[in-house]
């Protein structure tokens, strides 16, 4: 029996059951994780994780049930408990529930990988992690840590309209980090990004980072953040290195632009959002060089697919146009809601999780500047890069972010370093700011994105590159 | 036998034939998780996961590897001990490993409700059916959950434990022209949860929301209420009293020291009974009247320390971390606490804390769910949210906490089977640094 069949067993019976539409998707994920400190490994697991989850709509409402037992019988009485559930939820039921039409394929996808990271011998792994964490130490970090994550993923989804659809997805990453402790206060200092850099890529994107060669200068940093001026308070002009500015666009772009916040489905846990769909294609979300697409097409990138988890096709979209907002993150019951045709960002965590709207890779275009022309136009302003702390407001309106490190500009250069960095502002009045965009455009990956109840961790891609923003409040302090 | 302890005997065996001489250890937790969703006042979600889940860990030759699986046919757990014995062989070596633990009885018995072990998606429904009621009509939102734990452990040092225990959840709010009130409780049954007494609590706070006020930046007094005070609770647990954090000097806490006011009291008070590593728990008081009195262990901070693991093994980078943390009562009322102030804030919630520096912890967040301005002992207007950046310990320090609430609260954390219990609290300064708005 293969999996599709599996899958198809659990629809049947979710439909015999009563259900009017039934999906299920059979997952099987291996991940491994390292994780090296202060010279030696501290953790070294792998799991492995198979089993299905059903969904059922009876009516305008929803059930779900997942079960780890992949036989036939397993997957009939799941379909079954879905569609039982569903019913349950009847009992508190709300408007009409319908799903915006999509292809119905018949498909396989795959990532594209170069060198499996699985098949990586662990100690080789071990010796990048180790000798890297050996490397901070010696250059006086008081805490060295280093990591790699590598996920393996395989899908079958099977729907009552058709669909028949499997993918391959494997991911991995990894990254450094150095702590420094002084008097009172730790100083902090990462590479390539605060969490790593991850992509759906395999080893080649670990390798491509060279954690090694840059272990000793992100040490160095961080006991020289000890000593550095702490960052001014006031307005000013602020430069934002990439990896930065992608949380940036996560945090105040992605998220805001979920069409089950905006909806109100989150409301209670992860918030809603300051947008009213009322003027999706009018209202000006930053300045004109703000371009932002939703893109699961990009190769490599952390929030790349062939298929969402309902079947959608992979496809790009704009959601800010000329600084004008004009897409939203969407799946099918919740742009069937909101008047929409289009869905295709929905994915879950895993078999046992309901797939939710979740950002595919949300990023800027490319601007016309490079990052030495944006420090060489700039006469005072302060340049941060690496996030430390991010918060903001359950509208995404209001945030403040702390970096890692920054630098004073003066009269077109790159000045002293300063220590805790922080801006904040308010979401389109920031973006509307904007006044200078690099062209130098990276891939950032997010694998720790939390969302919905019971939790699920999404895995999230970010296209940034340095910008420049006017009138920038920055150096909170506590 | 329970299955998770068969399971367990059949992975134990396997890894101690396929491995000799080396230490072993199989875990499996059985969860049953089951949660009804609502917004806009409709059931939008409904879910329920059965899952099994077994963990296997190996140490041989000074390596160590953990694997886990959730495939549990007897093909599924035989693979999982050939790939531990794979990795096993090529790990790096693991220079702290700290053993395994030793035979040691359980000190708290696992609380079973059967009646929330077999809840169904309309006893569920029918909690959020109350709590919309009890909104009168406004739009609602939140959760109803209901939970199963069965879990055993045993290892090759001839430790052996199982025990079971049931949760139950409700979180929600009450929204009314975008102000939201909310209200949370977590028990060990069902029936301790009361979905019309929730929604009209949530209800009362909505609707005493309009026409809301900006508030310059500054020093507040302030009357945290539980749902605040919760916030607190989450961030001294993952970094206030983790070992391996204080090991390193990047946690505040100093044992034998007093760094609270003498009316702070904060213990753990586990669910569950046992921890990853075989460790029993029990309940650990962590400040008492204002000393901290002990720090979180798992097995590897327990023996770098000379100490003995308090059963808070999990995340082995992180460190050990507790689940459901508490603060003691005191004896005041909230209207006492707003009645004592002459001009302060009253904040129903906070919102998005994140740790700026984790040696002070001082975090930065916001208000959210409803926060008021007190004057002249009485709730006057209601404020626009705030952002604050504050020192959590500092605010807590001696002569800084000036009343606790009579009533401690448990609430959802963010761990199956753990909860926060937290009374409010009147402090004498928060220190506001800009409104939500701009």
């Amino acid at each position: 029996m293969s999996y599709f069949d599996v899958g198809e067993a659990a629809v049947a019976a979710a439909l015999d059951a009563g259900a009017r539409y039934a999906d299920a998707r059979v997952m099987h994920r291996r991940y491994e994780s390292m994780d090296a400190r202060n010279g030696e490994v501290e953790d070294l697991s792998s799991t492995e994780s198979a089993g299905i989850g059903v969904r059922a709509l009876v009516g305008s409402s929803w059930g779900f049930y997942a079960v780890p037992d992949l036989s036939d019988s397993a997957a009939r009485l799941a379909g079954a408990r879905a569609t039982a559930i569903a019913k349950a939820s009847a009992s508190v039921a709300g408007p009409a529930a319908d799903l915006v039409p999509t292809t119905v394929s018949t498909a396989s996808w795959a990532s594209e990988c170069l060198i499996d990271p699985l098949a990586v011998p662990l100690s080789d792994k071990g010796d990048l992690l180790t000798h890297a964490t050996k490397t901070m130490r010696e250059h006086g970090a008081d805490v060295a840590t280093a990591l790699y994550a590598v996920w393996d993923t395989r899908k079958w989804f099977v729907s009552s309209e058709g669909h028949r659809i499997d993918q391959h997805v494997r991911e991995c990453g990894a990254g450094i980090q150095a702590t420094s402790i002084g008097e009172g206060e730790t100083q902090v200092r990462s590479y390539p990004a605060s969490r790593g850099q991850y992509g759906t890529r395999g080893w080649e994107l670990v390798q491509g980072l060279d954690l090694l060669g840059n272990a000793a200068r992100v040490a160095d940093e961080s006991r020289a953040l000890l000593t550095a001026p702490q960052c001014p308070s006031g307005e000013t002009t602020l430069i934002l290195g990439p990896e930065q500015l992608f949380l940036q666009i996560h945090e105040s772009v992605g998220h805001a632009i979920e069409l089950d916040r905006i909806l109100g489905w989150e409301a209670a846990f992860a918030g809603t959002s300051w947008l009213d769909l009322s003027q999706l294609g009018s209202l000006r979300y930053g300045s004109d060089l703000m371009n932002i697409t939703i893109d699961p097409t990009l190769p490599g990138a952390l929030g790349s697919f062939g298929f969402d988890d309902e079947g959608t096709p992979a496809a790009k979209r704009y959601a800010v146009r000329d600084g004008i907002w004009v897409g939203v993150l969407a799946g099918r019951d919740s742009a069937a809601m909101a008047g929409l045709d289009y869905a295709g960002s929905v994915r879950a965590d895993g078999w046992s999780r309901l797939p939710m709207v979740r950002m595919t890779n949300v990023g800027l275009e490319p601007g016309p500047h490079t990052l030495e022309q944006i420090i060489a136009e700039t006469d005072d302003g302060i340049f941060m890069e690496n996030n430390r702390s991010w918060s903001i407001d359950d509208k995404r309106l209001n945030f403040q972010f702390g970096c890692e490190i920054a630098y004073e500009v003066k009269n077109g250069r790159r000045g002293r370093m300063l220590r805790n960095p922080s801006y904040t502002g308010i979401g389109p009045k920031f973006w509307q700011s904007m006044d200078m965009l690099s062209s130098e455009i990276e891939y950032w990956g997010t694998p720790n994105c939390g969302k919905g109840q019971p939790t699920q961790t999404g895995h999230t891609g970010h296209p940034a590159a340095p910008a420049r923003f006017q009138g920038v409040r920055v150096g909170v302090r506590a | 036998m329970t299955d998770v302890e068969q399971i367990t005997g059949q992975v134990l065996d396997l890894a101690r034939r396929a491995l000799p001489g080396g230490e072993v250890e199989a875990a499996a937790d059985s969860v049953h998780r089951a949660l009804t969703r609502f917004a806009n006042s409709f059931i939008h979600q409904n879910v329920t996961e059965d899952s099994v889940t077994v963990q296997l860990r190996a140490h041989v030759d000074g390596r160590t590897v953990t694997t886990t699986t959730t495939l549990t046919s007897p093909e599924g757990l035989t693979a999982l001990v050939d790939r531990t014995v794979a990795a096993v062989r090529s790990a790096p070596r693991d220079p702290g490993w700290p053993g395994l633990s030793g035979p040691s009885p359980l000190v708290l018995p696992g609380q079973v409700d059967a009646a929330t072990r077999d809840a169904s998606p309309d006893d569920r429904a029918a909690r959020v059916r109350a709590f919309v009621d009890a909104g009168q009509g406004l739009e609602t939102a939140g959760y109803c959950q209901t939970g199963y734990w069965a879990g055993a452990y045993r290892n090759s040092n001839g430790q052996a434990l199982h025990a079971s225990a049931t949760t139950a959840d409700m979180d929600g709010i009450v929204r009314d022209r975008g102000a939201d009130g909310v209200s949370r409780r977590s028990g060990r049954a069902l029936s301790e949860l009361d979905g019309a007494a929730l929604g009209a609590r949530a209800y009362a706070k909505a609707t005493s929301q309009r026409d809301p006020i900006d508030l310059p930046p500054g020093h507040y007094e302030v009357v945290l209420e539980p749902e605040a005070v919760a916030d607190l609770l989450t961030n001294f647990a993952y970094y206030g009293f983790n070992a391996k954090a204080h090991a390193e000097r990047r946690s505040f806490a100093e044992p034998g020291t007093t760094q609270f006011d003498d009316q702070i009291t904060l213990y753990d008070d586990p669910r569950r009974p046992f921890d990853v590593e075989g460790s029993p728990r029990s309940r650990l008081v962590l400040v008492d009247k204002g000393v901290t009195s002990a720090l979180l262990h798992d097995r590897r901070t327990a023996a770098a320390a000379g100490a003995v693991s308090t059963g808070h093994g999990g995340d082995p980078s992180f460190g050990p971390m507790p689940d459901s943390f508490g603060f003691e009562p005191g004896d005041a009322t909230v209207a006492s606490m707003i009645a004592g102030v002459e001009r302060g804030l009253l904040v129903s919630d906070f919102w998005y804390t994140r740790v700026l520096d984790p040696r002070q912890l001082a975090l930065t967040g916001l208000t959210r769910n409803g926060v008021w301005l007190i004057e002249d002992g009485e709730v006057t207007r209601p404020v626009r949210n705030l952002r604050f950046t504050q020192a959590y310990p500092q605010a807590l320090a001696p002569g800084r906490v000036l009343a606790v609430g009579a009533e401690a609260v448990p609430q959802p954390s963010r761990v199956f089977l753990g909860s926060w219990t937290a009374p409010a609290l009147h402090l004498a300064s928060w220190n506001i640094t800009g409104g939500a708005a701009g």
